[in-house]
């Protein structure tokens, strides 16, 4: 016993650090804690080293099952032929949820406090100023983004069977998409946002049979005020998000089981 | 290089082991193998049959080592103990029987051609990762530089000259100018998604070859020019009274 201690100490030091460490990365990961976290064949269990079967293990005991199968055509990894625009519209979805959520902490949809709260969001909350300005920008860059994919996918014609009904939930998804984009156009309640959604709820009165009950719906009263912006609000963080997750779910669905991604060509 | 899964190796090891074993007494389970044969369901025609196939192919094989001398064994009588493992007949001696014949491709869909595949993890992700942070960077970057427009509190009674709409919605705007709303707001965009989602059914061209594609690729072209037009015109030609100007000389009006 005596002789085990005196071993231990004449250790070097970093030897000894060393030795403490991989004994409590031991202890942790065979926790139960760790092991009820972390699936039975997770990289996270035994550590990755680079081998095949640790490659499909990565997608296969994560969550990333649900979104990617384990191995992908190899030309569906080249970024010339999709130029990564489904996935840049995706990842602009997500950073718009996520500098969205932290707006709405600041923000109350009706027309006396609205524009009051953008512009003390601006003026007094930290880092207020650059969120609003990325939620703006990703907005914009998504609709190019979204319009681009389905240019990119229209050009390739994988439109084409067995993708035909993808094509249709891509259409209802740029749809959605400047839906979103248009109803939060107004929640500033400034000049640009009250004109810019008078021009375009104008268009919406003119449609046939339906027209001013179609107007009135969407301004919640006859003109613009603060029903329209409760109401737009609600449309623009809660139901278009909540319709756009579902037809994405169903988008990148289809992707998988229609044969992954077209081509080549 | 793959790697054969730990519990499929020790399978295989312990089902050579065994028939290792069992070559070695193969001479004395031969009676107990004829005896369960016997006892088994099997027909009796297709046991013989089995038989006389397995005495021709032993005899066969003798043929073709024996260099010329016919040593044919009897027919019916028990083959000679092979050398190694046996091919044929499985651990206990039995004769396999053949219950059905499943075409490939009738259950189960079959890949005529074998897919060139890459795992998704590093080659995938690591790709959609990398665009990802770039996109972040993107915005972040621009937005420390750009502000985001917010102009003075919304006023009902002062209407700015011009009012317009968000960008893509300008193409509207621009045909507001030439037909009536319900045409230019309504039956024309409604028109423009709804044969959009027709596409994929009215081109029943089965080619993705660009060579064999140029009516589709043409129109396609035509149609997005029409309103990338109309919204350049939109935004950047239109000023005061939503009249035609140019941006060079009467400055723009507009803002995103």
């Amino acid at each position: 016993m005596a002789t085990e201690i005196d071993d231990e100490i004449k250790k070097p030091m970093p030897q000894r650090v060393q030795d403490q460490m991989s004994q409590l990365g031991n202890s942790i990961q065979g926790s139960q804690a760790w092991n009820s976290i972390f699936r039975p064949g997770s990289i996270f269990r035994k550590g990755y080293t680079d081998s095949p079967r640790n490659r499909s293990y990565v997608i296969m005991n994560s969550v990333l099952y649900h979104l990617h199968p384990v191995k992908v055509k190899r030309h569906a990894v080249k970024v010339s032929y999709t130029l990564c625009l489904g996935g840049l519209s995706f990842f602009l979805f997500i950073l718009l949820t996520v500098t969205g959520i932290f707006l709405m902490f600041f923000y109350r949809p009706t027309a006396a406090a609205a524009w009051n709260d953008i512009y003390t969001l601006q003026s007094s909350v930290t880092f207020g100023l650059l969120v609003r300005n990325m939620h703006r920008w990703a907005a914009h860059l998504m609709v190019l983004t979204v319009f681009l994919h389905m240019a990119r996918v229209f050009y390739h014609g994988a439109y084409k069977p067995p993708r035909e009904f993808n094509w249709v939930i891509g259409v209802v998804l740029l749809t959605l998409t400047l839906l979103l984009s248009f109803t939060g156009y107004l929640l500033p309640w400034d000049q640009l946002a009250l004109w810019a959604v008078t021009v375009g709820t104008n268009m919406m009165g003119y449609t046939p049979v339906l027209g001013s009950q179609v107007r009135f719906v969407l301004l919640g009263g006859a003109e613009i005020g603060t029903d329209t912006l409760i109401r737009w609000y609600v449309l623009h963080v809660l139901m278009l998000p909540f319709v756009i997750v579902i037809f994405m779910a169903i988008h990148f669905w289809r992707v998988r089981k229609d044969g992954g991604i077209s081509g080549p060509l | 290089m793959t790697e054969i899964p730990e519990h499929l190796r020790k399978r295989a090891e312990a089902a050579k082991a065994k028939a290792a074993g069992e070559s070695a007494a193969a001479a004395e389970p031969e009676l107990t193998a004829e005896q369960s044969e016997a006892a088994s369901k099997i027909p009796a025609h297709l046991l013989e049959r089995a038989k006389a196939a397995k005495a021709k192919r032993a005899g066969g094989e003798a043929e073709a080592s024996g260099s010329g001398v016919a040593t044919a064994t009897p027919a019916g009588s028990p083959p000679a103990a092979p050398d190694g493992p046996p091919l044929v007949s499985g651990p206990e001696g039995h004769t396999q029987r053949l219950l059905t014949v499943v075409k490939s491709g009738s259950i189960q869909d079959v890949k005529a051609k074998p897919v060139d595949k890459v795992h998704t993890w590093p080659h995938l992700l690591v790709i959609e990762f990398v665009a990802a942070l770039f996109i972040t960077a993107f915005t972040t970057i621009f937005s420390i530089f750009v502000n985001a427009p917010l102009l003075e509190h919304a006023n009902f009674n002062k209407t700015p000259n011009p009012s317009k709409a968000p960008w893509y919605f300008l193409g509207l705007q621009e045909l507001l100018t030439m037909f009536h709303p319900m045409v230019a707001g309504v039956t024309i965009p409604g028109m423009g998604i709804f044969l959009l989602i027709l596409a994929p059914y009215m081109d029943k061209n089965p080619s993705q070859k660009p060579e064999d594609r140029k009516f589709a690729i043409s129109l396609m072209t035509i149609h997005m020019m029409f309103w990338a037009v109309l919204v350049i015109i939109g935004s950047f030609f239109r000023g005061p009274g939503f009249n035609f100007v140019f941006p060079w000389q009467a400055g723009l009006f507009f803002e995103l």
